[in-house]
């Protein structure tokens, strides 16, 4: 089981249209997939027409009351479940600090769906925090979305700088541009020289277009409704970069 | 993910080409079709003798696009091992035995169920599948219902009424026990017990199971014993006939088996029982019944070397297994000679002879008007004969004794034996069951006995004949005789062992079961 997770510390910086593109695409692609909507505002799963509700909360998730395995929906698409967000994951800082060694606590809840799903995407809310210090322990590969300014590539190190403090296994980075704006000779030049000067940004960014801005009113990922688009195409070569950075094997034929 | 299936079954008047039946989820549930019809080929496999429908299993093989796939289901649906059906060496065909599938996890589910028989299509269709969506206030899937219109084009040619099924997307369980509940309720929805492949069947006019080696004819006790034995020698003649198709084209080694035991069977209640049927028929048919008997046991003299082959290599301690290759080449050769030989008698004027006019002394038989002795009288004072044949000749065998009396009392036991699957059906289940678990124990003692001499002997003949022929290099006559030589070890053995399983067989409480078994039912 590898762990994608899109993690940034700004909110609206695409971090929800990638865990979802992405973790359709994986399922696309054979793999058995779990999306995992860990921000309480719940993008992701509204764009799965999912009700944002788990029973007992993140409570009973964070202490085992419930397994997770109990809580997951499915989505309109094969292979792609969802575990939902719900309103009181607002909370989940408060309640992973009551728990023992929290920074690794998520790791554990995933630990029983090993045999069950070969790719989990975690959707991480903008903050930083003791979830997010959770997900970053978690994940295999951290799906970074930077906008194209001087000031997110400072983010980027900083980012880079506290993961490296990490004791044992470390996830690995794949920065991406997102939201670029092609009318802007500043962004195109940036998304155009960083990947060439740096292994952990990916060559594939992410357009700014109102394509994905529709995801949340057609509430499906984009190449469920426009699978011929840009945006469709630029999400699916992102993902043979993240799909390749993790080195995930084949799917299994099923 | 999906999980919990349920079953539904259109009424055929009901409307076959719309699908109204979703008009009764009412408002709250809507429906949109979900991309175009497929349509797939689908055919079951089990061995002749159902051997995985006993088992509660389930094989099924699909092809549409692409390679063919298999599916092994138990009872309760669930897949157990799935895998595709081409094999190395291309596309397997059915009938076929167990090795032609490739090394996996579903033959090896099978290799205990299917053992030494082939796997064989016992039903084909063609299958044209319709998937719908079921959505909430949402617009978010919450379960799938497939439509499923069959046709089936094997046994018989039959269309299926269309066939629902409900699968519940993971988390929505509640939303779709709430719409199987609701189609349920439906007009011209009735609930489907059956599985596909009972439901092809069905349709095509047959039942699973519907073959069995067995002596399976229900006697009456106070019936006529003519009748009774009219019967039985009737259902042997079918099981006869039923497998007569599969020896001639070699399909598996259980059919000539089947077959031959029929013969057995038939003969021995020619000879035990005979005396009941009119007319001499017993005396003009044994003598056709004999020549029947010895045109099959040549191939399958041969088939039971072949199928011990293995575990006779593997049991060389001296010897490398390759080395008796040449012995298995020539054991082969020898069977593809017999297999023919054997085909031309079943293929015979005299066989279709014997079968028709038995088929005819038979029917004659069982309009006789004689009603005694009554068949659980005529069935008591035979087996009792029998069984006291069986103690007197055992109890006086001693150490000393020639294998010639071993060899007596064998056929003795066989008497007993089929006499007592003969009748049967006119006694108390487990009373029965114990005594011939009793007598089987005995006899396999006696079998090994015999079976170990006769292949010794064989084995030497066989050795002899290789030479002649110069197809046996000094290996492979060295390997036979390390063969040979376990042979006659276990042949002492068995010889060691008979004292106590004859103790065994002629115990007083034994011996009380046989009589007050034969003679409650006489009463």
């Amino acid at each position: 089981m590898k762990i994608f997770a899109t993690y940034n510390i700004k909110g609206g910086v695409g971090k929800t249209a990638t865990a979802v593109n992405l973790a359709y695409l994986a399922a696309r692609d054979g793999y058995r997939v779990l999306l995992w909507d860990l921000d309480p505002q719940a993008a992701a799963t509204y764009l799965f027409r999912v009700r944002p509700r788990v029973k007992g909360g993140g409570k009973a998730l964070v202490q085992g009351t419930r397994s997770l395995d109990a809580a997951i929906k499915g989505t309109d698409f094969d292979n792609l479940d969802l575990l939902p967000a719900d309103f009181t994951y607002r909370n989940l800082d408060l309640l992973l600090d009551a728990a023992k060694k929290p920074t690794r606590k998520l790791g554990r809840l995933l630990g029983p769906l090993r045999a069950e799903y070969d790719v989990v995407f975690l959707d991480c809310p903008p903050s930083i925090s003791l979830l997010s210090e959770s997900v970053l322990h978690a994940a295999d590969v951290l799906l970074v979305p930077l906008i194209p300014t001087t000031l997110s590539v400072r983010t980027l190190d900083q980012l880079t700088e506290f993961i490296a403090g990490f004791d044992g296994d470390r996830p690995d980075i794949l920065a991406f541009f997102s939201m670029i704006d092609r009318r802007k000779s500043l962004h195109k030049e940036i998304a155009a020289a960083l990947p060439r000067q740096r292994s952990d940004v990916a060559a594939t960014a992410i357009p700014a277009l109102s394509l994905i801005e529709q995801m949340s009113v057609r509430r499906a990922p984009v190449m469920a409704f426009a699978p011929r688009s840009t945006a469709a195409r630029s999400y699916a070569e992102l993902w043979a970069e993240a799909r390749k950075r993790a080195a995930l094997p084949p799917a299994k034929p099923r | 993910m999906r999980t919990a299936l349920r079953e539904f079954v259109l009424d055929d008047s009901g409307m076959p080409e719309s699908d109204d039946y979703l008009v009764a989820l009412g408002p709250r549930l809507r429906w949109r079709s979900d991309g175009r019809a497929r349509t797939v080929r689908r055919a079951w496999l089990d061995t002749f003798d159902w051997r995985l429908y006993r088992a509660g299993l389930t094989l099924e093989l699909t092809s549409g696009r692409g390679p063919g796939q298999l599916t092994l289901t138990g009872r309760d649906g669930a897949v157990v091992a799935a895998q595709q059906a081409g094999a190395a060496g291309g596309r397997p065909r059915w009938p076929g035995l167990l090795a032609a599938l490739p090394v996996g996890p579903l033959r090896e589910r099978l290799r205990p169920v299917v053992g030494v028989r082939a796997l064989m299509p016992v039903a084909r269709a063609a299958s044209t599948t319709r998937d719908l969506r079921v959505l909430n206030s949402d617009d978010k899937t919450v379960a799938r219902v497939t439509v499923d219109r069959m046709s089936v084009s094997y046994p018989a040619r039959a269309v299926l009424p269309p066939r629902l099924t409900v699968t519940a997307l993971r988390g929505y369980q509640a939303q779709a026990d709430r719409l199987a509940d609701i189609l349920a309720a439906a007009r011209g929805v009735a609930a489907g017990a059956a599985g596909a492949l009972e439901a092809a069947l069905a349709a095509a006019g047959r039942q699973p199971g519907d073959y069995t080696g067995k002596i399976s004819v229900r006697l009456a006790p106070q019936a006529p014993a003519v009748v009774a034995v009219a019967a039985v020698l009737e259902q042997l003649l079918g099981t006869l006939q039923a497998n007569v198709g599969g020896v001639l084209r070699d399909i598996d080694s259980e059919f000539l088996h089947d077959l031959r035991i029929a013969v057995r069977r038939t003969r021995s209640t020619l000879k035990l029982a005979g005396d009941v049927l009119p007319d001499g028929i017993a005396s003009r048919f044994r003598p056709e019944f004999k020549w029947l008997g010895d045109l099959t046991t040549p191939t399958r003299d041969l088939d039971v070397y072949l199928l011990g082959f293995d575990a006779m290599a593997a049991g060389l301690a001296a010897a490398a297994p390759a080395e008796l290759r040449p012995f298995h080449d020539y054991l082969a050769g020898r069977r593809a000679a017999e297999q023919r030989q054997l085909a031309r008698g079943l293929r015979s004027t005299r066989f279709s002879k014997l079968t028709a006019e038995w088929r005819e002394a038979l029917s004659a038989a069982a309009a006789t008007r004689k009603a005694r002795p009554a068949a659980a009288q005529l069935a008591g004072r035979r087996i009792r004969k029998a069984h006291r044949r069986v103690l007197a000749d055992g109890g006086a065998i001693t150490a000393a004794s020639a294998p010639e009396r071993m060899h007596e009392l064998r056929k003795r036991c066989k008497d007993l034996r089929y006499l007592l699957e003969i009748f049967g059906s006119l006694y108390d289940p487990g009373e029965h069951w114990q005594a011939v678990r009793e007598l089987k124990s005995l006899q396999d003692c006696l079998g090994e006995f015999q079976d170990t001499e006769v292949q010794r002997e064989e084995i030497r003949t066989f050795a002899a004949q290789m030479m002649d022929r110069r197809t046996a290099p000094a290996a492979t006559l060295l390997a036979m005789g390390e063969v040979a030589a376990g042979l006659a070890i276990r042949q002492r053995q068995a010889r060691s062992e008979f004292a106590g399983r004859f103790r065994d067989f002629a115990s007083p409480a034994s011996q009380q079961r046989i009589l007050a078994m034969t003679e409650t039912a006489a009463s």
